[in-house]
């Protein structure tokens, strides 16, 4: 079932603030196989925004397995570094269809306890229909 | 300038290890079945796993560099075989601008396949 045009624009309620831990970054550092420098990966702030992805592809009751990565983008305002408190909120920029799969845009701003910008994210998923 | 390409050899553990520190338990990283299911040639590796193994590049080329941006496209899928691996190769043209910016342009190949599409970084220092 294609995926309801009516939610471009939507932005979805903010992720429950997420306390970034050493360990964590430890952790996913050693799992791409890097050393734990004092801050994220680059790619670390892929966890929240996918966090924020879950909550809006459960919400839509969109199967995570129907999902592939189409594109991903990290615009960076600083490191995240440990004991920072993170939320990402999730808007859709757009959704189309193409040979029967829905391309969802989505942005997701991860700010923190502050309010401040850390991270804007912005993700393309592949939603594969069939039927 | 040309940057000294790097390979790094992606295995279904390693998957299991990036689903597990990342959060992301989709199946098609680890189910043959359900990948098949999808439209998929077999179980293929996260496009944040290949995209972070590309940051890894970034970071041995530039240590300690700040990373102002960095994104790309997931063109073609990493398939991982059961057994063994199946090996990546990463690399990088670097271009600096008078803002003390550096513009890295990848290019991350599996086999004879680009498998992500104008993956860009730009790092600052």
């Amino acid at each position: 079932m294609p995926v309801d045009q009516s939610l471009v624009g939507r932005q979805f309620p903010p992720t429950r603030p997420y306390v970034v831990a050493e360990e964590q970054l430890r952790d996913f550092a050693a799992a791409t196989g890097g050393e734990y420098a004092g801050r994220a990966p680059a790619t670390f702030p892929i966890v929240l925004a996918f966090g924020a992805m879950n909550a809006f592809l459960e919400a839509e009751r969109i199967d995570l397995f129907r999902i592939v990565h189409g594109e991903q983008k990290f615009a960076y305002e600083r490191p995240i570094v440990p004991g920072d408190v993170l939320t990402a909120t999730l808007t859709v920029a757009g959704v189309r269809q193409i040979a029967g799969n829905d391309i969802i845009s989505t942005t997701s701003e991860i700010t923190d306890d502050a309010g401040a910008l850390v991270c804007t994210t912005s993700a393309t998923l592949v939603h594969r229909g069939g039927e | 300038m040309s940057l000294p390409t790097q390979t790094f050899t992606i295995t279904r553990a390693d998957l299991v290890r990036y689903a597990a520190a990342s959060g992301d338990p989709n199946p098609i990283h680890q189910d043959e079945e359900v990948a098949r299911s999808v439209g998929l040639p077999g179980v293929i590796a996260h496009g944040m796993y290949t995209m972070a193994l590309a940051a890894r590049a970034v970071e041995t080329w530039f240590p300690g560099a700040e990373v102002v941006s960095f994104g790309c496209k997931f063109t073609n899928p990493v398939v991982v075989p059961r057994d063994g691996g199946v090996d990546i190769e990463v690399a990088g043209e670097a271009k600096e601008s008078d803002d003390g910016l550096t513009t890295v342009a990848l290019t991350v190949m599996c086999g004879d396949q680009k498998v992500l599409g104008m993956p860009r970084a730009v790092v600052r220092g």
